[in-house]
């Protein structure tokens, strides 16, 4: 019956967004009178795990699931469902974890439901609150299957530490050669960046920055925040930022602590995949710009005074309460 | 090989959302509706496959019949057939299993779709397809070549792209990157005149029962007004953000 969640690490570290699903597991096994189970690929130390709400620890370890591979991951998680005949998976919406979830939910005759943002609205019938239309509107969605799938936005929930242990044990599922007809050849990963995924804060830029040779204060300040970098369509396709750095309704999703937007206008279409960030800052020398609406706290000013200004204000800041 | 193309018919990126019938509906009155971006960019790769390497192109629709301008459209951008199951789209499942009869049907090699659609944003279609067809898959797909069985993908992944081999049959899940947006194509008079004469074929669907259903909708509450800081007063901003939304 234990709710399953599914935890991903990188570099031996859990993601946040995996201790953040861990904990909303545990509300949601408290609501089903369970417990939670976490399903680990390759790491050696999970301790960490008690402290968000875990019960139970599956460890897999298996020089093959080195490389993530969505299918034999989805076989895994598959047989730990299985083995913990668990009714709730909850999963994050990493790249990842959404890549895995349709192959798991078929396998596991499993109803899935993306873009969670809070606990379900009751258990029976199992009906979730979850983001659509690109962030313009939110559906109340009823699972009926008798397995359900969860896959919860980043920051919807936060995380709930507790003080527990939970107990490990090592879990050899069956894997097929079939799990492993998509094979990665090659990895190309930035080292040491925030990826927009991943971070709490993203800065991010647009046309009004004129053209590319002045992102240099972009990433100072993004530096000195410790956040990714973005950008709106229009810097992308002019090939200024790497296609990578596009956000909006057609580009990456955004659900960020802090977004803050320099010289971009703040279209519809921009607007629709940054809205779940939690708070919103504009920086634009026109007043009219829509972004105002749309944000908490603007600067009306020319963004290549302003930046650099407030990059130097925010080390001082850092150095204060560092 | 045969190439089926999945398209999601939504509302154009700039539609204000509404709902009715007591917010259990979207109210597409006023709405226009598009091929949906991320399936845009799979159909353009897929032309590239019929000019250089002698592919043959269906599209496919899981509908009612308001949807077939967006299919002529397809056809009009130069795919060859357009199938429309005949059938309101209910849930992610639903769609995936009138697809894959379709896919099974035609014995299609390489089913593009797209990473997830802009309405319901499910992201769930392409994935459950491949699983049902017993197909490969690659999510999040930004290049995508084949000779003869092999097919090489490249996909984005947090913080970067990995490279991937694998065999047809093969699904995708598509977007921006699987060809460049300046060569996305607008369809002209030539090609719209044709579309009117190619074959769109209406097929009826098989029995599914959906797994999840939309009760509701609701839109987000309006905001508060944005709080403007002086340019010459950082220091408030980084006070208000550090004290009153707590993120710094
Ligand atoms: C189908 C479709 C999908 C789209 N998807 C997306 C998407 O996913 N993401 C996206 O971003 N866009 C998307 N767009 C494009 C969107 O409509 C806008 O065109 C785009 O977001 C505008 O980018 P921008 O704000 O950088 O540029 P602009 O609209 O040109 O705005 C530049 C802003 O910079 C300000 N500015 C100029 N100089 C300064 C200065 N010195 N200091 C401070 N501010 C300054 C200006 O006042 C202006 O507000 C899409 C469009 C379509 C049709
Ligand atoms: N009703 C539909 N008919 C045909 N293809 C669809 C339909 N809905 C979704 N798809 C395909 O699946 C992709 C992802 O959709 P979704 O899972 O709804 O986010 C879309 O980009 C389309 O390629």
């Amino acid at each position: 019956m234990s709710v399953l969640v599914y935890i991903e690490s990188e570099e031996g570290k859990f993601k946040k967004a995996s201790l953040e699903i861990a904990s909303y597991a545990k509300e949601v096994a408290q609501m089903l009178q369970t417990t939670v189970t976490a399903v680990t690929f390759n790491t050696s130390d999970v301790s960490e795990l008690g402290n968000y709400g875990v019960d139970k620890i599956l460890k897999v370890s298996n020089d093959k699931l080195t490389n993530f591979n969505a299918e034999a991951y989805a076989d895994v998680l598959k047989q730990a469902a299985e083995k913990e005949q668990s009714k709730v998976v909850v999963l994050s919406q990493s790249a990842n974890s959404k890549y895995l979830a349709p192959l798991l939910a078929v396998h596991l005759n499993a109803g899935y439901a993306s873009n969670v943002v809070a606990l379900p609205e009751s258990a029976n019938p199992f009906t979730v609150k979850r983001t659509a239309f690109t962030n313009k509107a939110f559906s109340f969605t009823k699972i009926a299957t008798d397995v359900k799938i969860i896959g919860l936005s980043k920051n919807a929930f936060g995380l709930k530490e507790v003080q527990a242990d939970a107990t490990a044990e090592d879990f050899a599922p069956t894997l097929s050669d079939a799990d492993f007809s998509v094979q990665v050849t090659n990895v190309d990963k930035a080292k040491n960046t925030v990826t927009i995924a991943d971070a709490e804060i993203v800065v991010s830029g647009g046309r009004g920055l004129k053209g590319p040779e002045n992102w240099g204060m972009i990433e100072n300040l993004a530096e000195t925040l410790g956040a990714a970098t973005a950008c709106s369509k229009p810097v992308s396709d002019m090939g200024w930022r790497p296609h990578s750095e596009h956000v909006g309704q057609t580009g990456k999703p955004v659900a960020s602590n802090l977004y803050i937007a320099i010289g971009i206008s703040g279209a519809i279409q921009h607007l629709a995949g940054i809205n779940a960030s939690k708070t919103k800052v504009v920086i634009n020398n026109d007043p009219e710009a829509p972004f105002f609406k749309a944000a908490d706290y603007g600067v009306v000013g020319d963004a290549f005074e302003i930046v650099p200004k407030l990059n130097e204000k925010l080390k001082e800041f850092k150095a204060k309460n560092a | 090989m045969k190439i089926l193309v999945c398209i999601s018919h939504v509302p154009d990126t700039t539609s204000k959302i509404n709902f009715t019938d007591n917010d259990t509906q979207f109210d597409t009155n006023g709405v226009q509706f598009v091929i949906n971006p991320n399936d845009e960019f799979g159909l353009t790769r897929a032309m590239w496959f019929k000019e250089k390497q002698g592919a043959s192109v269906d599209v496919v629709n899981v509908g009612g019949p308001e949807t077939e301008p967006t299919l002529r459209k397809a056809l009009a951008i130069g795919a060859d057939n357009a199938i429309r199951v005949n059938t309101p789209a209910t849930d992610g499942f639903q769609v995936a299993k009138q697809l894959a009869q379709v896919a099974k049907d035609g014995a299609y090699d390489l089913i593009i779709a797209g990473r997830e659609s802009i309405d319901y944003n499910g992201g769930m279609v392409p994935g459950m397809l491949a699983a049902l067809l017993n197909a490969n898959f690659v999510n999040t797909c930004i290049s995508i070549d084949v000779e003869g069985t092999q097919a090489t993908a490249t996909r984005e992944i947090d913080g970067g792209k990995e490279t991937v081999s694998t065999s047809l049959p093969l699904v995708i899940g598509g977007q921006k990157g699987l060809v460049e947006e300046s060569d996305l194509r607008i369809p002209n008079m030539r090609g719209i005149m044709q579309a009117r004469k190619k074959p769109l074929n209406v097929v009826e669907p098989t029995e599914v029962t959906a797994q999840t259903t939309a009760e509701k909708f609701e839109k987000p509450a309006p905001k508060g007004a944005v709080k403007l800081i002086d340019p010459d007063n950082l220091d408030e901003l980084i006070s208000l953000l550090h004290n009153e939304a707590k993120v710094i």
